[in-house]
């Protein structure tokens, strides 16, 4: 009796008889993304040490962290910007990498284009310089980020030395309502297990609600398992997942197709398998949330209030609140419908799926920004998510409501390029991190689901999307 | 990387849970495409009080004067006490990085997250797990005694104090001896080449669409 996680773990471990030293083991690593902000000193060492990358058909590359949203035509003038994206440029083409470069459509955030290429494919091992790595799960694979100097052993060996994580298992039972995303169960899981609640743990996404969730749902909550704490996050392959999949540009053909699926069809967790802990959340108890502070865990439902740090007991919690209420200028107690914004972030590798875009979209129809709102931003997560959705209308839908409609990057999510926060800012957004200065220094981010943003955009406050009439299906 | 044995320093408390990686070091600093100079720039919005740029100078800056490592008593300090889920958030070795490059050499923390904790093995720093009820002592201890200093003594695993209190922690035993002999682990890696190639090879076989 295996869990998903083990299966996928002892697929990859190479037998060696130092295997198991100090409980690590090698690791073969099925497919290497890379982008320009982890690498450049990776590249660099390997060169120094006369090294070469292992095998080149496993590694994708794109810039996306330091990309201008706006028009590309001139280049990136930010001249450090400009010399990351140079560099991965070069090193890519020194040594024959495939690389999405800034003027190709497929181009866009790395954990977008691997699943939108089939370059993720159940039963894999994918890792990549970016802790949000853990979206790739969402596809049955061990997906996890690393740091640059496993990026270098990876190019060089195709391996890391691992321990194995212990498993977690989230069960996410019943029906989720209307105008409820997988966003909201993303972040009520989080505000439930802590920032710290998966630390050493690979989660597995399970569920009734789980299952009713497409693939860009997945993503989005296996994206957000590292604001668990999470390494990993999970989800079992089912016909949804092998749907998503067919027809891919990297995935298999033809027969292969075939005999790749029959495997794929095995990855889940077997019905007995024991995990070292089990969290359950019921589904239609799960409201549309938003966080408050400056920690992902710090998140309420869209009826609550800002918390009060007079009744917290513990006293460090208690010290955290006042830190986090200081820096996001707000009160305790506030009602968080309340709480009016300046700036609304719709993208991320979190939430700018074509069904992303397509929730917010139905959000706005017909509708204008509020006064109170400066600028409101829609970033596509790659050019292929901007074609399809210039295809279905939904930049017009955007653009009449008050939308700037971009180029696909981070952008805002964590603004090394131009897009961001001014000092005492309030932004709501649909990234994964409300850290302080994450979205520009001083600038506030409240994390919230798509649709949610853009009803906050809407409206000019955060206000609970399911009470704006037409705004659901 | 560089070798760790033991190591006797002065000690600064950072005591707040969660610190995550944007605020060891903040994004404008990561469009560096070197490994070094990020010390001057660790805890950037915490120690500075105005905005820092890549390639500034940090040493004519404003620093803010209420932020514990600005503290005279603190200067020189190389091991840094933190609170629960130190190095949340990204997988930036950046981190670690400027922790090193400012002079630490080993930080302790009831717990740490788990990307921050493999990268800094990686470069040499030592991260040490102690409980909370040790961490709370130390705090205690290290407000109130200038000059406090602890020996972190690798080889005994073990993290002793002024006054003769000495505490276990763990470390696994490969990451140990890496540390210790101060091993590049790619050469080591190395060393089982036909094994991977082996694999592989196996794996292209059976599973032909990975390739
Ligand atoms: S969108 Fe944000 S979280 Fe995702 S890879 Fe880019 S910077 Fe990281």
């Amino acid at each position: 009796m295996q869990t998903l996680y083990d299966k996928l773990w002892n697929q990859h471990v190479v037998p060696t008889e130092s295997t198991d030293v100090g409980g690590m083991s090698l690791i073969y690593i099925d497919r290497h993304l890379v982008h320009e902000v982890t690498s450049p000193q990776a590249f660099e060492s390997l060169k120094l040490a006369g090294r070469k990358p292992w095998r080149l058909s496993s590694i994708l590359a794109v810039a996306d962290h330091n990309v201008p949203t706006t028009d590309r035509s001139q280049g990136i003038h930010d001249p450090l910007s400009r010399l990351q994206v140079d560099t991965l440029d070069q090193n890519c083409d020194e040594l024959g990498i495939t690389q999405f470069k800034m003027y190709d459509l497929r181009q866009g955030i790395v954990h977008v284009i691997g699943p939108e290429q089939g370059a993720t494919i159940p039963g894999m091992t994918v890792v990549c310089g970016d802790s949000h790595t853990s979206t790739h799960g969402a596809f049955a694979c061990l997906a996890f980020g690393i740091g640059t100097s496993e990026v270098e052993h990876v190019l060089a060996t195709q391996c890391l030395l691992m321990k194995k994580s212990k498993t977690l298992r989230i069960l996410v039972e019943g029906q989720l309502g209307l105008g409820v995303t997988a966003k909201d169960i993303a972040l009520a899981i989080i505000g439930k297990i802590g920032t710290a609640g998966g630390n050493g743990h690979a989660i597995e996404f399970a569920g009734s609600a789980i299952r009713t969730l497409s693939m860009e749902g997945r993503m989005t909550l296996c994206n957000m398992a590292i604001e668990a704490g999470a390494r990993a996050g999970m989800v079992a392959v089912d016909d949804v997942t092998i749907d998503y999949i067919k027809g891919r540009p990297f995935a298999p053909q033809g027969e292969m197709w075939e005999r790749a699926v029959a495997y794929w069809r095995t990855l889940h967790s077997d019905p007995d398998a024991a995990f070292d802990q089990t969290v359950i959340l019921n589904a239609t108890q799960i409201k549309p949330q938003v966080t408050w502070g400056t920690s992902p865990e710090m998140v309420v439902d869209i009826d609550g209030r800002v918390p009060d740090p007079e009744y917290v007991t513990d006293e460090l919690k208690r010290k955290d609140i006042q830190l986090a209420l200081n820096y996001m200028g707000l009160k305790a107690n506030t009602p968080i419908q309340q709480i009016t914004i300046d700036k609304v972030f719709i993208g991320s590798c979190t939430n700018s799926r074509i069904e992303d875009l397509r929730s917010a979209a139905q959000v706005v129809k017909d509708k204008r920004i509020a006064s109170n709102v400066k600028l409101a931003l829609v970033v596509p997560g790659s050019g292929l998510v901007k074609q399809q959705a210039e295809q279905e209308g939904l930049d017009k839908i955007f653009m009449a409501a008050g939308f700037e409609w971009r180029e696909p990057g981070c952008s805002m999510c964590l603004a090394m390029n131009d897009d961001r926060l001014n000092p005492g800012e309030r932004c709501a957004s649909t990234s994964n991190r409300n850290f302080e200065g994450r979205q520009g220094p001083g600038g506030r981010t409240h994390l919230v689901s798509p649709a949610m943003a853009a009803a906050a955009a809407i409206t000019g406050h955060f206000v609970d999307v399911r009470e704006l009439k037409d705004s659901l299906s | 990387m560089e070798k760790f044995h033991t190591l006797t320093g002065l000690v600064v408390p950072l005591d707040r849970a969660n610190v995550d990686t944007d605020a060891i070091i903040p994004k404008q600093f990561l469009k560096s495409i070197k490994r070094s100079g990020f010390g001057q720039y660790l805890f950037d919005e915490w120690r500075f009080l105005d905005h820092g740029e890549s390639g500034m100078d940090s040493s004519k800056r404003q620093p803010d004067p209420g932020f514990v490592l600005n503290q005279p008593r603190y200067q020189g300090a190389q091991i840094l006490l933190a609170r629960a889920n130190f190095g949340c958030g990204s997988s930036r070795e950046h981190a670690p990085w400027a922790l090193q490059d400012y002079g630490f050499r080993v930080i302790i923390a009831p717990s740490f997250a788990d990307i921050f904790f493999n990268n800094c093995f990686k470069i040499g720093l030592l991260p040490i797990v102690l409980d909370t009820a040790i961490l709370d002592l130390l705090f205690v201890s290290v407000a109130m005694h200038p000059g406090y200093q602890l020996t972190v003594d690798l080889q005994n695993q073990c993290v002793s104090t002024p006054d003769s209190n000495s505490f276990e922690f763990e470390v696994d035993t490969f990451r140990k001896h890496c540390l210790l002999h101060g091993l590049d682990e790619i050469g080591l890696t190395l060393q089982h080449a036909d094994k991977i190639k082996a694999f592989e090879n196996k794996r292209r076989q059976e599973q032909p669409w990975l390739f």
